[in-house]
Parts: C-alpha cells; sequence; structure tokens
C-alpha cells in the first residue's frame, strides 16, 4: 500500500467497503487507495454506484460494511474537512436561491470560522482569488442561479477551492455544460493536477475525455465501474505553491492567447 | 385615531413588531428548504395543544408550544422514516392535529368563542403574559439566528456540501424546526393557525422578487414583514377589521404589487 515518494501518501482509503440501499446492494468489497496527487476518474453505466461511493468517502452515507480513512484518520474521527474540496451534481441548486456569487464562494469558508465571527477583509480577498482562479470575477454580485451552467460550475469550484484543499471531489462537474466549455474545464482541472499537485476524484459521463488523460485501461475494476489513474508527473517534487493565485495566473495565460 | 391611546393596541402592536420580525427570519430558511408547509402543519398541532390547555385549565398558548415543539421532533422522525417523501410526514401531522384538536372541542363544548381567537387570530387580545412569552421567543429567535446564520446559510444552500463542511445536521435540523414551532406557536397569537404560513412565506416570496444576494433578501422580507404587520394592524384598528386577516390580505397585495412592478420594468 505504501508508495516510494514522499508525497505520495494514501489520502483516502476504501477497505472491503460495501454497500446497499436496502436490500438492493450497490457496492460489493471494494477496496481502493488513492494516493496523494493522483488524479482518479470514475466511470461507469448509471446506476454503478459511482455518486454512492463519493458520498461514503465525504461522510453523507455509511458503508454497511468495511473502513473507509481520509489521511490516514478513520472517516469518523476526521475533522479537516478544509483539506477537502467537494462540488456535489448540480442538478440540486434550487435555481431561485438568492445568494450572490460571492456569498457562495465565501461560504468554502464558513466551516472553518467560529460563531459569531463574521466574513472579514482577508476572507473576501480569499474569494476574490478563488474568482480570479476561476476567470469569473466579474460575476462577484450576480445571483447565482443566474448564471449558465458552466458559470455556476465555476462558483462552485470557487467555492470548493478557496481554502486551498489538497484532494478535489467533483461529481459530474461538466453535466449540461456545452462543449466547449467542458473542454475548457477539464484542461483547467488537467493544469490544476500537473502544475499544482492536487489530487483529484472525479465521476464524470465523458468517457472520451477522462481516458484520453487517464488512459483506457482501468488500474481497478468493481463491478462496472472503473477505476482510472494517473499519477502527477513529479511525484519528487514536494513543494507547494498557492493553488488560487497559481490558477489566477493561467486564466491570465489564457486571456492573453486569446487576445493575441 | 384614538385607538393607538389604547393599552391593548399598544401591547399588540409590539407583539406584531416582534412576530414581524421573527417570522421572516426563520421563513427565509424554511421557504429555501422548501419545508413551506411546516408552519401551517405546526399551527394545526400547536391547536390540539391550545385546546388541551382550555380543557385541562393550563396556559393555552403555553400548551400550544409544548405541542408544537413534540410535532416538530414528530416531522423529522417520520422524516427519516419516509426518506424522499417529506411532505408524507406534513399531512400525516397535519390531519392529525386537527383531529385531536377537534375531539378536545367536543369534550369541552364551552370554550367555543375562544378558540376561534387561536383559528383566526387576536392579537387585540394579546396579554401581559403573552407579550412576556413573545419577547422570550423573539429573543431566542433572534440570536440563533445570528450565532448560527453562517451554518443556516451553508444547509439552505446545500445540504450535502454543508455535511461535508463538517456541520452537525441533524442537530441544526431539528434546531430549526423546533426553532420554527416557537415561532408558530406565539405567532398564532397574531393571524392564527389558519393563517400563519402567511407570515412565514409571503414576506420571503416578495423579497425574492427583488432581492439580490442572501442578506439583502432577509432584509427585504423583515421589512415588508414590518410594513404588513404595522399597517395591517393600523388599518384593522381603525376599520375595526380582522387584524389578522387585514395583515395578510396587506401581505398578499405587496406580493402582487412587486410582481407586477417587476413586470413593467422587465418590459
Amino acid at each position: 500500500m505504501q508508495s516510494s515518494f514522499p508525497c505520495h501518501e494514501p489520502i483516502v482509503t476504501m477497505e472491503h467497503v460495501s454497500f446497499a440501499y436496502g436490500q438492493q446492494p450497490v457496492l460489493r468489497d471494494v477496496t481502493f487507495t488513492i494516493y496523494e496527487r493522483d488524479f482518479v476518474g470514475l466511470i461507469g453505466a448509471n446506476g454503478s454506484g459511482k455518486t454512492t461511493l463519493l458520498k461514503m468517502i465525504v461522510g453523507l452515507l455509511k458503508p454497511d460494511l468495511g473502513e473507509i480513512r481520509l489521511f490516514g484518520q478513520p472517516l469518523r474521527q476526521f475533522r479537516e474537512w478544509n483539506r477537502i474540496g467537494y462540488v456535489p451534481q448540480r442538478n440540486q441548486l434550487n435555481p431561485l436561491f438568492p445568494a450572490t456569487v460571492r456569498e457562495v464562494v465565501l461560504s468554502g469558508l464558513y466551516n472553518r470560522k467560529k460563531m459569531f465571527k463574521f466574513v472579514n477583509k482577508a476572507d473576501h480577498a480569499k474569494a476574490d482569488d478563488a474568482m480570479h482562479a476561476l476567470g469569473i470575477e466579474d460575476l462577484g454580485s450576480r445571483l447565482i442561479g443566474k448564471l449558465s451552467g458552466g458559470q455556476q460550475q465555476r462558483a462552485f469550484l470557487a467555492r470548493a477551492l478557496i481554502d486551498n484543499p489538497q484532494l478535489l471531489i467533483l461529481d459530474e462537474p461538466t453535466v449540461g455544460v456545452d462543449a466547449e466549455t467542458q473542454e475548457g474545464f477539464f484542461q483547467m482541472i488537467k493544469h490544476m493536477h500537473q502544475k499544482h499537485n492536487i489530487t483529484f476524484l472525479l465521476v464524470s459521463h465523458d468517457r472520451d475525455m477522462m481516458k484520453e488523460y487517464l488512459g483506457d485501461e482501468p488500474a481497478y475494476k468493481h463491478g462496472r465501474i472503473g477505476f482510472h489513474v494517473r499519477h502527477s508527473h513529479d511525484l519528487e517534487d514536494c513543494s507547494q505553491e498557492d493553488l488560487t493565485h497559481g490558477l489566477r495566473d493561467y486564466h491570465r495565460q489564457l486571456a492573453g492567447e486569446s487576445v493575441s | 385615531m384614538d385607538i393607538f391611546a389604547y393599552d391593548f393596541f399598544q401591547r399588540a402592536l409590539i407583539g406584531g413588531i416582534m412576530i414581524g420580525l421573527m417570522t421572516p427570519l426563520i421563513g427565509t430558511f424554511v421557504v429555501l428548504r422548501r419545508l413551506s408547509m411546516i408552519g401551517d402543519t405546526l399551527a394545526h398541532v400547536s391547536i390540539a395543544g391550545v385546546a388541551l390547555g382550555f380543557l385541562i385549565d393550563i396556559y393555552p398558548l403555553g400548551m400550544g408550544l409544548v405541542f408544537a415543539i413534540l410535532a416538530a421532533f414528530a416531522i423529522e422522525k417520520l422524516r427519516s422514516a419516509y426518506k424522499g417523501y417529506a411532505e408524507l410526514s406534513i399531512a400525516i401531522l397535519l390531519s392529525g392535529g386537527i383531529a385531536l384538536a377537534s375531539i378536545l372541542f367536543t369534550l369541552g363544548k364551552g370554550f367555543n368563542m375562544n378558540v376561534n381567537s387561536y383559528l383566526f387570530g387576536n392579537i387585540l387580545s394579546l396579554s401581559q403574559l403573552d407579550l412576556l412569552l413573545v419577547t422570550v421567543v423573539t429573543a431566542a429567535v433572534l440570536i440563533a439566528v445570528l450565532v448560527l446564520f453562517k451554518e443556516l446559510f451553508l444547509m439552505a444552500l446545500d445540504e450535502d456540501a454543508a455535511s461535508v463542511n463538517g456541520l452537525p445536521l441533524s442537530l441544526l435540523n431539528i434546531l430549526t424546526i423546533v426553532l420554527t414551532a416557537l415561532v408558530v406557536s406565539v405567532a398564532i397569537k397574531i393571524v392564527g393557525a389558519l393563517l400563519i404560513s402567511a407570515l412565514l412565506t409571503i414576506p420571503v416570496a416578495c423579497s425574492l422578487v427583488f432581492g439580490r444576494g442572501f442578506k439583502q433578501t432577509v432584509f427585504i422580507a423583515v421589512l415588508v414583514s414590518e410594513l404588513a404587520v404595522i399597517g395591517g394592524l393600523s388599518i384593522a384598528g381603525i376599520w375595526n377589521l380582522a387584524p389578522g386577516g387585514t395583515i395578510v390580505m396587506l401581505l398578499i397585495a405587496t406580493l402582487v404589487l412587486l410582481l407586477l412592478v417587476r413586470r413593467s420594468v422587465r418590459v
């Protein structure tokens, strides 16, 4: 289980995990480890249990059997949720929800705020960085429900990024988004993986884009779910620069390229 | 205009202003979590408590409050028992509350007149004790919403993500619903059990028309609610109308007006 590289520690460990909805078994005896700086894509048919798996990892569902560990700690004892950015499927969002993009992005910091502590200037600066990082800095005062699917996706990703997480868990991030936006989104998360060494766990219906980056052959197969894995390019360099600042430069470059 | 000089009217106004503040505060979260019918349900169960209070001669509003809180726990319990069918628990308790109330009504036939004021509200009969209870509940709601504003926002926006933020969801759920029960059972006095959802939902519906952000939405909802309560009480006092009904009609008129304004602005 142990990797020979210092920055390739196990981040998510599943051991003999099983889950059933009532009498309907969904996952049976899954054993898999996601290491630091891996990009893991889950590919599988609808109903194969991909979302169920993600929900167990973030603690929304409890496995019937087996154990899950996050950053080496049993899930029950794990409290450092700011190390994980989670973007659930977007179809749950109420389109009339009366919050601005800035309010949504800032809410990514709420779990670190004590009672009675409200957002301050430093928090707003972080939100600015996160919005810049995703190229939505002009949308801060817009209502989240009034944005396009792709823009909403970026807003929720900005919320997940605001606290500089090490692991990003994305459930179908490109559903309801046009092909061009999808392509741009994939480029961006690949960049985050390669240049910023973010660990990814991604569920996507877009097999082609996933396989192009992660390869045709799954590293592990469970039932109808394929676990496709790609390691970061450089496992020996453990340095980690600030993600949101780095991403902001990425978007500036993109903007510059499209202008020239 | 000398109605404003009377003690009972001043008490009604003070009580009304407090109720007008706390109903949209809680109402915002209730509406955004699509639990609008919960106010109605809690109110109907609360009526059974009021009826029991009259029957055994214990402070009816207090008894209603106890019943509302019990109903709040029952809703949460049933909600988890029938996951995905949240409205089922609401329907069961709503009819159960009225069923129990009707039995208790027939047991003590003499108090029908008083019960009416709990069905349709009678803020003009607000006693000192009632006013004290309203004050305590208002303080509790204000403190809870201020302290838990971030948590309540996260839960309303996305319950799953809130849970990943490490929030104790079931505790917060119960707290929200108990606070709603508190608000509903004291607000019964002003608009009555049959109209209570109006105070929880219409100010929020109004602010959703124009709110440009979350805090602004809460603020506009409170503003609309206070205008309707103060305006409605004054109109009802001067022309001798039912206060609860007047406040609700004023709220609906405001909503229609806002929707018309939005339409004309867009065209």
